[in-house]
């Protein structure tokens, strides 16, 4: 193995340490420092200004707004695709007729799987539009108000889009749309492997659906909720496409869906103020790190061993 | 596989009169009501998945005047002329070209990079062997947001580089491509070099007796074995990269270069003042079109390959 051992390592690890650390390693290096300019990005001079950036940060009232969004959007959309995710899983894979006592998933599970799973493979720009749509009034698609009005429920038709105090509800409800199948696939796969004759044994002893989801199946899949959980967190952290596309650049009526990515993107490319927007970054990857951190801690739980 | 010997459920024991004795908990009318209560929800999680893309697929075919008026109706007839509309003047055949060529550069570089460097990171022991391999792995966690504006400069400024330059400037096919590669590469090789570590070294060994060079046994006996991953791993970054949103919106700024993703939210953008919904629609069935096809022949393959990013 001794000959031309190092040449063909060298050519083979050149191109892609290359590639990566020009075009991704050195823009987040560059990055710490630009946040601690004014640049503006089109003259050659860049002033440090240390950490004046990092303050103004904090007297930002839009900004504010755009924190508070992604804390709800890295709170709430987890919790619900979780809920929602353990509940369609558990359904499909346990919730079967228990005919002679044996415990199976549902007619038609693998085809759920398959429609549920689907808009994980959509592009964001997509989701984006159909549900632009779906919330918008009625003369122009709004088939959430047409459905209301054809129930009976017009009451309840609003200008969705145009109500400062439900933006970021909306994309909520389009995000967790959008994750629920992958996790009801990724819960689905762990449940599989969960042995059958422990809900016999659950089954015999009399046990309600209700204390075997919450004594059997939760504790058996925890591992698989743990990590998805993590992941979740960071996707949900986004919400970048969603804003842009149904909400736009200012983030929606009077900013009020506004978030962390929209502001970065907005700061730099529209108003070219390159400095506080690579500061907007570096506060997105102090949050990214203490949510991760936060949600490892948060579900930690003593392990379950199958036999 | 029944262990249990329970008695064979007689139809009609539903009414439940008496006979309860031996009845296994989880049978009978109770558990009727559930199944069916059971069906109910995944049904309806199943309509509201499908619904509204549904609905935006028969949008498509409607006239204006038909969406205007009565979005929700069925179509009267087919107007194939929206998808003329969305193709020549919505620009969706041009921005369809362009994400086919940069996907075509940024997934045959991905894959072929990403074998090489996750193939000798994982078969080779040398000095710095793991520091690259964190160095790849470390990117994982990194937001992409906070190196959208570096990355700006860096490609317009490798835009004004002699000769190569005029390849590698902003609103370059090959920029995108490139940036795409160094993005997927922490997964990449991350995913590879385990899957690398799992092929046997005995068929290696046995390559090297027969006098293959270190090229010839990585082209002709690693790679084809590692196929299953690579499979796996090409259409998650095909997904990855056909439906990527703000990475284009940096570098490709010219309305001509535009990706898909990209450009059909600037349609969407236009089109309340342009009027013209269904030619949108229309370019949104054009953009699932190529998804949906992958979708549908790998979909066991492709949700293995997505679920499997999480669990590794």
């Amino acid at each position: 193995m001794r000959h031309g051992k190092y040449p063909f390592i060298l050519a083979f690890l050149l191109p892609p340490v290359g590639i990566y650390a020009i075009y991704m390693l050195s823009p987040y290096i560059q990055a710490i420092y630009i946040s601690m300019t004014d640049w503006s990005g089109f003259t050659s001079s860049q002033t440090f200004i240390g950490f004046d950036n990092y303050v103004a940060m904090w007297h930002d009232d839009q900004l504010r707004t755009a924190l508070r969004n992604n804390l709800i959007l890295v709170l709430v959309v987890p919790v619900l695709t979780l809920l929602l995710g353990l509940f369609f899983a558990s359904m499909l894979n346990v919730g079967g007729r228990r005919r002679g006592g044996a415990v199976t998933g549902v007619r038609g599970a693998s085809i759920y799987k398959v429609v549920y799973f689907f808009p994980q493979v959509l592009s964001v720009a997509i989701i984006g539009i159909v549900f632009k749509y779906v919330f918008a009034p009625e003369n122009a698609g709004g088939i959430l108000n047409r459905v209301l009005g054809a129930v009976g429920l017009g009451g309840l038709q609003r200008l969705w889009l145009a109500e400062p105090n439900y933006l970021i509800w909306i994309v909520v409800l389009v995000m967790t749309w959008s994750f629920v199948g992958f996790y009801v696939v990724l819960f689905s796969a762990a449940m599989q492997s969960i042995p059958r004759d422990i809900y016999e044994a659950a089954l015999l002893d009399g046990s309600s659906r209700l204390t075997t989801f919450r004594k059997i199946t939760v504790p058996l899949v925890w591992d698989t909720v743990q990590v998805g959980w993590v992941y979740m967190a960071i996707q949900a952290m986004d919400g970048f496409a969603t804003v842009h596309i149904m909400l736009g650049i200012n983030g929606g009526v009077q900013g009020a869906g506004d978030v962390l990515g929209i502001a970065m993107y907005r700061e730099a490319f529209s108003e070219a103020d390159f400095g506080y927007a690579a500061a907007i970054g570096v506060l997105m990857l102090i949050l990214t790190m203490v949510v991760s951190i936060v949600f490892m801690r948060g579900l930690r739980r003593e392990r379950v061993e199958l036999a | 596989m029944t262990t249990t010997q329970a008695p064979p459920r007689v139809s009609g024991d539903s009414n439940g009169g008496g006979g309860n004795r031996g009845r296994l908990p989880g049978t009978g009318a109770g558990e009727k009501a559930i199944g069916l209560l059971n069906g109910g929800f995944l049904l309806f999680w199943g309509l509201i998945t499908t619904l509204p893309l549904l609905w935006a697929i028969l949008s498509a075919f409607k006239t204006n005047g038909e969406f205007r008026v009565d979005p929700l109706g069925m179509p009267t007839g087919v107007q194939w002329d929206n998808f003329s509309r969305a193709w020549s003047a919505a620009n969706i055949g041009q921005y369809f070209l362009n994400s086919v060529i940069v996907v075509t550069m940024s997934l045959t570089l991905t894959m072929l990079f990403g074998a090489m460097g996750a193939y000798v990171l994982a078969r080779y022991d040398f000095p710095g062997n793991r520091f690259i391999y964190y160095l790849f792995v470390g990117g994982l966690v990194l937001p992409v947001f906070l190196a959208l504006v570096p990355m700006f400069f860096v490609v317009r400024n490798l835009g004004s580089l002699p000769v190569v330059g005029q390849f590698l400037g902003l609103n370059s096919y090959l920029s995108l491509a490139l940036v795409y590669v160094a993005f997927s590469m922490p997964f990449t090789v991350f995913f590879l070099t385990a899957f690398f570590r799992t092929l046997p070294t005995s068929i290696a060994e046995a390559g090297i007796m027969d006098g293959c060079s270190h090229f010839t046994l990585f082209w002709k006996v690693m790679l084809p074995m590692a196929r299953p991953g690579m499979i796996s791993l090409a259409l998650f970054n095909f997904l990855g990269h056909w439906n990527q949103y703000v990475l284009p919106l940096v570098i490709m700024q010219d309305s001509d270069k535009k990706v898909l993703a990209q450009g059909l939210g600037t349609l969407a953008a236009s089109t309340g003042f342009r009027a013209d919904w269904t030619a949108l629609f229309a370019g949104l069935v054009i953009a699932l079109l190529p998804v949906l096809i992958v979708y549908i022949i790998f979909q066991k393959q492709v949700q293995a390959g997505l679920t499997a990013g999480v669990l590794k």
